[in-house]
C-alpha cells in the first residue's frame, strides 16, 4: 500500500528448517525470503503439507528454525514475544472459561501489565458478541467461537496478527462472513496481518499480497501483489480481474 | 442458547422417588427371610433388633466415637493418597522417560494385595492412626495416579501452544491450563478412591486396632452381637455414600462447564 515510506516490520531471511524424525530429517522449509511492511495484509497459500503452518508457527516463536534469520520489529526472533497475537485453526478456547474470561486470558497472564490493552467489553462489541459475555464455549457455534478467538488475540493490542487457517473448520457461508468481519476489523485499526490459508478466493479477497509456497521442501514460488481496489466487496469475487489473479495463483500452486 | 433452555428433567425426578420404595421393599424381604428361616438373632437379627441396637450405640456415644475414628483414617488416607499420587502422576505425565522407567514398578506394586501387607504395616507403624492412613493411601494411590496421567495427557496440544504464544510461565500453564483441564478425569479417580479408602480403613482395623467401625465388627462377631455387626456395616455404607455424594457435589459446583445440558438445568433450578 504505502511501500515508499514503510519500513518492514518483519524480515525473513534465508529461513530453512528440518524436522528431526527418527534418523532422516524432514526438510520442510527451504530458503524462505520475504518482508512484511506495517499494516500489510499478507496471505500464505500453498498445498496441504507444504509447511505453511510451520512457517507461521516459527514466526510466532512456537517452533525453532535451523537456518536463516527472522527479524521482528528490529529484533532477532527467539521464542514467543509480546505484541504478537495468534489465532488457531480451531478456536482453541478454554472450555471452562466463559466468553469474557477467555478474552481476558492474555491480560490475566500478564497480571494486567499490558500498557495499551483494549477493554474486553470493547472487543466483544467489535466482534459482535454482545449478550454472550457469560456463555460457555460449548454453547457457541463455530463462527461465534472463532470470533471470541479473534477478540482474545486482539485484546493485548498486538502489532502483528498471525492466523493459521482460522476459518478452515467453518462452513462456506460462515467462512465468507468471517472474512468480511476480519477485513472490517483490519480496516478499523490497521494491524499487520499474516494469514495462512489454502483457499485461493479467500486469499485474494483479503490480502494485499499473497505468498505461494511450493511443495516440500517449500520455498516461495510466487509473491503476488493483489492490486484489487479497497474496500473489497463480495461481488469482486466474480470479476474478470479476480479470475485472472486466481488463475495465476492456481498455476503457481501446481 | 436455546439448547440450554430445553426442559429435560422430567425422568430424573422419578428416579429419586424410587429410593424409599426400594428401601421399604428390602426391609420387608428381610423380615420375610427371618420369618421363613426362623433364624436366631445371632444368625440373622430382624431389622427391628438392628434398629434398637443402633439407637443404643448412638445413645452411649460408642457408634459416633468409632465412626469418627474410621472417618479420620479414611479422610487422612484419601488426602495423603491423592497428594502423593497426583504429584507423581504429574511428573510421569510430563516425562515419558520417567514413566517408562517407573511404570513396571508401579504396575508390579499393584499385584501385591494391600490385605497381604497390612499386617506388616501394623507391625511397623503400630495399631494407631498412622498405619491405617498408610493402608488407605496405598489403596487410593493407583486409581488417582492413573487418572491424573490420563487427565494431563488429555490437555489439547493447541492450548499449550496458545499459552506459550501468550508467554505464560510454568506456574500459569499449570494452574490455568493443566489443573482445570485434568480436573474432570481427576474427579473420576477421586470418586473411586473415596470408596476404596473406606475399604482400606476396615482392612487395617481388622488386622489390628482397638477402635473404629472395623474393630466394632470384630467385637460384635466375638460377642455374637450380630445386630452390632449390622449397625457397623450400615454405618460404613453410609460413610462411603456420604463421601461419594460430597465429592459429586463439589464436582458439580466446580465443573459446571463439563456437565451435560440436562444436568446443568437440574443444578440451576
Amino acid at each position: 500500500m504505502n511501500a515508499v515510506t514503510a519500513e518492514p516490520i518483519l524480515k525473513v531471511k534465508d529461513l530453512s528448517t528440518t524436522f528431526q524424525n527418527d534418523k532422516a530429517g524432514l526438510h520442510v522449509l527451504d530458503q524462505i525470503n520475504f518482508k512484511v511492511i506495517e499494516s500489510e495484509f499478507v496471505c500464505i497459500l500453498g498445498p496441504s503439507g507444504s509447511g505453511k503452518s510451520t512457517l507461521l508457527r516459527i514466526i510466532a516463536g512456537l517452533l525453532p528454525y535451523s537456518q536463516g534469520e527472522i527479524e521482528l520489529d528490529g529484533e532477532i526472533l527467539n521464542g514467543p514475544r509480546p505484541g504478537v497475537g495468534m489465532i488457531f485453526q480451531n478456536s482453541n478456547l478454554m472450555p471452562w472459561r466463559t466468553v469474557i474470561e477467555n478474552i481476558q486470558l492474555p491480560i490475566s497472564l500478564q497480571n494486567g501489565n499490558i500498557l495499551d490493552a483494549d477493554s474486553p467489553q470493547k472487543l466483544i462489541d467489535l466482534v459482535g458478541l454482545q449478550g454472550f459475555e457469560d456463555v460457555l464455549p460449548r454453547d457457541l457455534s463455530g463462527g461465534m467461537a472463532q470470533r471470541v478467538a479473534i477478540a482474545r488475540a486482539l485484546v493485548q493490542n498486538p502489532d502483528l496478527l498471525l492466523l493459521d487457517e482460522p476459518f478452515g473448520a467453518l462452513d462456506a457461508i460462515t467462512r465468507e462472513r468471517m472474512g468480511e468481519e476480519l477485513l472490517r476489523i483490519w480496516n478499523a485499526d490497521q494491524k499487520t496481518v499474516i494469514m495462512v490459508t489454502h483457499n485461493i478466493s479467500e486469499a485474494l479477497y483479503l490480502a494485499d499480497r499473497v505468498l505461494v509456497l511450493s511443495d516440500r521442501p517449500a520455498n516461495i514460488s510466487l509473491d503476488l501483489e493483489v492490486t484489487l481496489s479497497r474496500p473489497r466487496k463480495e461481488e469482486m469475487r466474480y470479476t474478470k480481474e479476480f479470475g485472472q489473479f486466481a488463475k495465476q495463483l492456481r498455476a503457481a500452486i501446481g | 442458547m436455546d439448547r440450554v433452555k430445553k426442559n429435560m428433567n422430567g425422568s430424573r425426578k422419578n428416579h429419586w422417588s424410587l429410593i424409599p420404595i426400594t428401601g421399604i421393599l428390602s426391609i420387608l424381604i428381610w423380615y420375610f427371610v427371618v420369618w421363613l428361616g426362623d433364624f436366631q438373632a445371632f444368625i440373622l437379627p430382624t431389622p427391628q433388633l438392628v434398629w434398637l441396637r443402633f439407637i443404643r450405640s448412638l445413645d452411649d456415644g460408642s457408634l459416633l466415637r468409632h465412626f469418627s475414628v474410621t472417618l479420620g483414617e479414611v479422610m487422612g488416607g484419601l488426602a495423603v493418597g491423592v497428594f502423593t499420587a497426583s504429584s507423581l502422576g504429574y511428573l510421569l505425565a510430563r516425562s515419558r522417560k520417567l514413566e517408562r522407567i517407573m511404570s513396571p514398578y508401579i504396575v508390579a506394586s499393584q499385584s501385591v494385595p494391600v490385605v497381604a501387607i497390612a499386617p506388616l504395616l501394623i507391625i511397623w507403624f503400630g495399631p494407631g492412626l498412622t498405619s491405617k492412613v498408610i493402608i488407605c493411601s496405598l489403596i487410593v494411590f493407583f486409581p488417582i495416579l492413573i487418572n491424573t496421567i490420563i487427565g494431563l495427557r488429555s490437555v489439547p496440544e493447541d492450548l499449550y501452544d496458545l499459552m506459550r504464544s501468550l508467554q505464560a510461565n510454568r506456574w500459569q500453564i499449570f494452574s490455568l491450563l493443566e489443573v482445570p483441564a485434568a480436573l474432570p478425569v481427576l474427579f473420576g479417580g477421586l470418586r473411586i478412591g473415596a470408596t476404596l479408602s473406606v475399604i482400606g480403613a476396615v482392612v487395617g482395623e481388622f488386622v489390628g486396632a482397638d477402635r473404629g467401625l472395623g474393630f466394632l465388627i470384630n467385637v460384635g462377631r466375638g460377642q455374637y452381637d450380630t445386630s452390632l455387626v449390622f449397625v457397623a456395616v450400615f454405618s460404613l455404607v453410609f460413610m462411603a455414600l456420604a463421601l461419594y455424594g460430597s465429592i459429586t457435589l463439589i464436582e458439580n459446583k466446580l465443573l459446571k462447564w463439563n456437565m451435560r445440558p440436562e444436568q446443568r438445568i437440574l443444578n440451576d433450578t
